[in-house]
């Protein structure tokens, strides 16, 4: 059986109005409610399936970031993963990181955990990058199943129903592989208030990026972060007619 | 599509503002593209207005509880919660009330041994706190079970009662109850007229019960009636009611102005056989059993008002910021800043009042007028807070297709229900008085 090393972003809140600071250097995040990847909460509910399904042995919840992401870890825990790895990056430093780093510590992680698959979001809903995933199986040559909408595992043969576009792939893998989990791969659950408990006894190990050998730097530099522009309110036409005049005068037709 | 509905229209919400700001990444396939692009232009979510858990001193467990409940509720209740309150009912109940049982939120209190998570009345606000802001009525209901019903019957109950009714009440197959008040004894509780008479191994009940919360729905009802009509409050029985008992029927539910769809009735015993093995502590000693119940009862419900609060706020502070008169957000002109400021103060002092008192009691440390202080000021001061509420979305708060009216109507039951603000006044002034006779 598999340990499953889970990948868990903490995030600006889905639902938080993002505003962009002042310098335009980022988004404000000072004060606004943060919480788990959404995605990443699809791969941790995953994960714990497959280990209720007694298909995985253990479920390792990975983050990298400040302080602060040992609530997110935390929330992987209450769901259910068996233990928590926190790989802590300054906050001063955590701007500089992106896929490329977090790529390089889960594919060392998992060669020091002996995890036989990674599952991740598709994507974190602040970048966007949808890289991790892919990085990660390179570094490890390992085999990639992403955007994954339905999961099976038998034996080492791993099953993935992938989202494309205009419609559903189904590949198989052989494990150890790399997952990263779509939307519609499952419904995560709510922590219960039990959960919550029992996850305070869990084990978090705290670790640097030094330790797993990855150094911190970035090559991209942030020149500007600014707010997309504003839709212009649209109008109603009676009929064709207007609707030909008005893209003249618009100068579209 | 598996996704809850709500999480996945933010979720979607959330990336189609992504999708337009940057076209050239595909995020959303096929059907759904279509979704996003319709629910970007629909009306705004309601974005809830953040809680300040650390100021709060609340601990990690208690914060990430908040934050589960909270996003059940929201997800679970907060899409029904009009069409509860429009309707005066809840035909979900029962599946609710399973989702209830399997999150651990109906036994908080109850010790483990007892199937019980085993912890205190501290989380028991945040969970009463959480549910009212999404809907008063459900809220109302879940604590006439879990705290009026259930913490009775832990209390209280003998091993045999604890494992004949907790499993079921504990699992959210079952709905409880507790019976109290009367049509002509509501303040005047030692005046009820309930009567039950021994014969053999039972008794016989004979009167009825009304406003009882749950009444029409619930199975097992913590039940006061007169074992000695000569004396008053010594003459009083708690008994374990069932639902289908010889004798024991509910009539009309009632027609609220709030806390719709949350059922009251009347309960009616004809004759009714109750083994004497349901009396539930000792015989004539219910007023022990009653009055024992009623500071925690007081504390737990005060995180109704307090919820239904932040609802107003939840719903009215967003709205400042959208609504634009005279060129400009609303939010920005002085007037408005000084009700968000009133309201949040306000709101902000009732919860720290209420979180304090919790503690205390979780400590051990019971003190029934400061139990009594809190529901008194949080229930008047909602009503208060509510109506701003529906001030500051001026024409759209007076109308039923927000919110903002259902809040308010709720919340005025807190100045009444579980006690009068009158009589929390009483009991407040008499607490001082007899430091001096």
């Amino acid at each position: 059986m598999a340990r499953v090393l889970v990948g868990v972003k903490r995030v600006v809140d889905y639902a938080v109005k993002i505003r962009v600071k002042p310098d335009k250097s980022g988004v404000v995040t000072d004060g606004v409610k943060h919480s788990m990847n959404p995605f990443d909460e699809i791969a941790v509910e995953e994960a714990i399936r497959l280990k209720e399904k007694k298909f995985a042995s253990e479920v390792v919840a990975v983050t990298c970031g400040p302080t602060q992401n040992q609530e997110t870890l935390r929330t992987a825990l209450a769901m259910g993963a068996d233990r928590g790895i926190h790989v802590e990056i300054p906050a001063a430093d955590y701007p500089k990181v992106g896929p490329l780093h977090v790529s390089k510590i889960l594919a060392k992680l998992a060669q020091k955990e002996e995890a036989g698959l990674i599952i991740v979001g598709k994507q974190a809903i602040d970048d966007d990058c949808n890289q991790t995933a892919q990085m990660t199986a390179s570094f490890l040559d390992w085999p990639q199943g992403t955007f994954a909408s339905e999961l099976k595992l038998e034996g080492d043969k791993l099953t993935v129903v992938r989202e494309i576009d205009g419609g559903l792939e189904t590949i198989e893998l052989k494990m150890p592989a790399v997952v990263s989990a779509d939307l519609r791969l499952n419904e995560p659950r709510y922590a219960t208030l039990p959960n919550i408990m029992k996850a305070k006894k869990k084990k978090v190990d705290k670790l640097s990026p030094s330790d797993l050998g990855v150094e911190i730097a970035t090559n991209i530099e942030v020149l500007e972060v600014s707010d997309p522009p504003v839709r212009d309110a649209g109008m109603k036409v009676e009929n064709t007619e207007e609707l030909i005049s008005k893209l003249k005068e618009a100068g579209l037709v | 599509m598996k996704q809850r509905p709500s999480q996945t229209m933010a979720l979607i919400s959330r990336l189609s503002r992504q999708v337009f700001t940057r076209s050239s990444t595909c995020l959303l396939k096929s059907s759904q593209s279509c979704q996003a692009q319709s629910f970007s232009t629909s009306k705004a979510l309601s974005m809830r207005v953040p809680i300040d858990d650390v100021m709060l001193g609340f601990t990690e467990e208690q914060k990430q509880l908040r934050e589960s409940v909270g996003k059940f509720c929201e997800e679970e209740l907060t899409p029904l919660a009009n069409e509860i309150d429009s309707s005066n009912d809840f035909p979900q109940m029962r599946e609710f009330w399973m989702k209830l049982g399997n999150m651990g939120l109906l036994a908080i209190t109850a010790p483990e041994s007892d199937g019980g998570t085993g912890l205190g009345i501290f989380e028991h606000c945040i969970v009463m706190e959480e549910m009212s802001r999404s809907s008063g009525a459900i809220a109302l209901s879940y604590g006439a079970h879990s705290n009026l019903c259930v913490n009775q019957i832990v209390r209280h109950g003998n091993d045999e009662q604890k494992a004949k009714y907790l499993p079921k009440l504990i699992s959210g197959e079952h709905v409880g109850a507790l019976a109290m008040s009367e049509p002509s004894s509501g303040s005047d509780v030692v005046s009820m007229k309930l009567r039950a008479e021994k014969k053999g191994d039972y008794y016989v009940l004979n009167g009825n019960k009304f406003w009882i919360t749950n009444g029409p729905d619930a199975d097992t009802l913590v039940v006061y009636a007169k074992t000695d009509m000569n004396s008053k409050a010594h003459g009083i029985t708690a008994f374990l009611i069932e639902r289908g008992m010889d004798g024991f029927s509910t009539a009309q539910k009632l027609d609220k102005l709030g806390m719709r769809g949350s059922n009251t009735g009347e309960l009616v015993f004809q004759d009714c056989k109750v083994p004497v093995k349901n009396i539930l502590g000792s015989m004539n000693g219910g007023v022990y059993v009653l009055m024992s119940g009623l500071d925690l009862e007081r504390l737990v419900l005060s995180a109704g008002p307090l919820g239904l609060m932040q609802a107003a706020i939840d719903t009215a502070f967003p709205y400042v910021h959208e609504r634009k008169q005279f060129g400009q957000s609303i939010g920005h002109f002085q007037l408005i800043q000084g009700k968000m400021a009133d309201m949040y103060t306000k709101l902000s002092a009732c919860r720290s009042y209420m979180y304090t008192v919790a503690r205390a009691c979780d400590k051990g440390h019971f003190n029934n007028r400061d139990c009594a202080g809190v529901i008194l000021y949080a229930a008047e001061t909602a009503t208060q807070v509510c109506l701003d509420g529906i001030q500051l979305l001026g024409g759209n708060g007076y109308i039923n297709d927000y919110p903002t009216g259902r809040f308010l109507r709720d919340a005025k039951l807190y100045e009444i229900g579980a006690g009068t603000s009158e009589v929390r006044r009483w009991l407040i002034g008499r607490s001082f008085n007899e430091m001096f006779e």
